[in-house]
């Protein structure tokens, strides 16, 4: 991944994308593990213990087991990317995140041939997530990808922010950041990460799939049924802040259109 | 409760007026300052939808709270009624102008996502009642009654446009369409006994 991974960071920064602050990507989250409030998150996060963390990695892989998150620490090669994060509410942030290539740690489990999918599972502890005590979602929180995008040099696997290990509320220890996907597939606090060979269901789409496709990439053409996603409003600009047109893939068109080729993004939306 | 009643007889209505129109201008003043928190657009828009359902609610309640607890709030009722319009006003034009910007966008949100056609369908069945709230046009008499029974339908299409809006499973818009419901259910005998007639 090394190759692909210089190419694609240098064309990020070129863009000098202007970072939101660690006050605005901090406070203004969506993890309904802690509340469906804006500031929930940021709220009552610190109720969650990160320490010890591991990571059970099974399925389709040669060496399945718990990986402890030190252990993965010790092995990966952290660096900054700097992303733009578009919510599917039609809002937006840019945020330079620390971690490292997804593709990295699933070669150190090793995927086996066959394998088509990455399924991703966030922790469910009830009595540190007082969201989870309300049926918002079937919990545990659940994701999904394809191997392809899952190896992608853009997958990341964040673990951290500005350079400070990710707080509580953004998901820590370890997150997925899918910067042409809407925010809600980028899962947080994973504990579980499952190769298959058959498309794993994920927590929005299984709660309503006519709004929440398994594909979920940001598309300006392809409206969610309750709201237009051709534009966003950036998190930041005030309250007299102009509306900008939403990018194909977020942005990350040129990067990653290859992925869909041929595929019709609004039936596979 | 008597005692009360005649405590409130001492309350100017105007008072009530002053009072309400406040918080628009305060979270106007906190939003152009940075004070509304992180995305204040978001923030003041809930906060005006949430405060025109609280007032709606309050309106509903009045009736029942005369009839049931001997609590006489009818003084306020017309103030409370037109505040609740104002919230209603406040909270589109939020959304028009600070939300959603693009006037082609406007259109076609209102034509295509029920949650904003059931929340339009609200504010035009709350726009004559704001316009014949007046003493001359309740002269009408029986007219003016039936017309302004249009807040009942007003108030569960809001308490809708709530439920409809928010992501997976949620508790706050479903108490307020239960309080809703249960306003509108006190309600029945008498509509039937009227019907009835």
């Amino acid at each position: 991944a090394a190759s692909g991974l210089s190419a694609v960071a240098g064309r990020a920064r070129a863009e000098t994308l202007e970072p939101n602050s660690w006050e605005e990507i901090t406070g203004y989250n969506n993890f309904y593990e802690f509340g469906t409030g804006k500031g929930d998150p940021a709220e009552y996060a610190h109720l969650l213990t990160t320490k010890p963390w591991s990571v059970k990695i099974d399925g389709m892989v040669d060496r399945p087991g718990d990986y402890d998150f030190q252990d993965i620490m010790s092995e990966m090669t952290v660096e900054e990317r700097i992303y733009r994060f578009r919510c599917v509410e039609a809002w937006s942030m840019v945020i330079p995140w620390n971690g490292f290539e997804l593709a990295d740690l699933l070669a150190m489990a090793g995927v086996q041939e066959g394998a088509k999918y990455v399924a991703f599972e966030t922790l469910y502890r009830p009595e540190e997530m007082p969201g989870t005590r309300y049926p918002v979602l079937d919990w545990p929180y659940r994701e999904g990808l394809r191997l392809d995008e899952a190896m992608h040099p853009l997958t990341l696997m964040a673990t951290g922010i500005y350079g400070k290990p990710l707080p509580n509320q953004n998901g820590a220890p370890l997150r997925l950041v899918v910067p042409w996907k809407y925010g809600f597939k980028s899962i947080k606090s994973i504990v579980r990460i499952t190769l298959t060979d058959k498309e794993p269901p994920t927590s929005w789409n299984m709660a309503i799939p006519s709004e929440y496709g398994f594909y979920s990439n940001v598309n300006p053409e392809v409206s969610h049924p309750r709201w237009s996603q051709a534009s966003e409003r950036k998190i930041g600009g005030g309250f007299f802040v102009k509306r900008v047109p939403t990018l194909m893939f977020n942005g990350y068109e040129k990067e990653v259109a290859g992925l869909y080729e041929g595929m019709d993004l609004a039936k596979y939306f | 409760m008597d005692r009360v009643n005649g405590y409130l007889r001492r309350v100017p209505v105007w008072l009530v007026y002053t009072v309400g129109v406040l918080p628009v201008p305060i979270w106007l003043w906190l939003g152009i300052n940075g004070q509304l928190g992180i995305d204040p657009v978001k923030e003041i828009e809930h906060r005006l939808g949430e405060l025109a359902l609280q007032a709606l609610l309050f309106g509903l309640a009045i009736t029942p709270l005369r009839r049931y607890l001997r609590l006489n709030l009818i003084k306020f009722r017309r103030a409370i009624g037109v505040l609740a319009f104002y919230y209603v006003s406040c909270h589109l034009l939020v959304w028009l102008v600070l939300d959603v910007q693009i006037p082609a966008q406007i259109w076609a949100d209102i034509v295509k996502r029920p949650y904003i056609t059931i929340g339009m369908a609200a504010f035009a069945l709350l726009l004559p009642l704001a316009v014949t709230s007046n003493n001359w046009s309740v002269r009408l008499g029986n007219a003016w009654r039936r017309l302004h029974r249009l807040v009942y339908p007003a108030v569960l299409l809001g308490a809708i446009h709530y439920l409809m809006l928010v992501k997976g499973f949620q508790f706050e818009p479903l108490i307020y369409l239960g309080m809703v419901l249960l306003l509108l259910g006190l309600r029945l005998p008498d509509l039937r006994r009227r019907t009835a007639l």
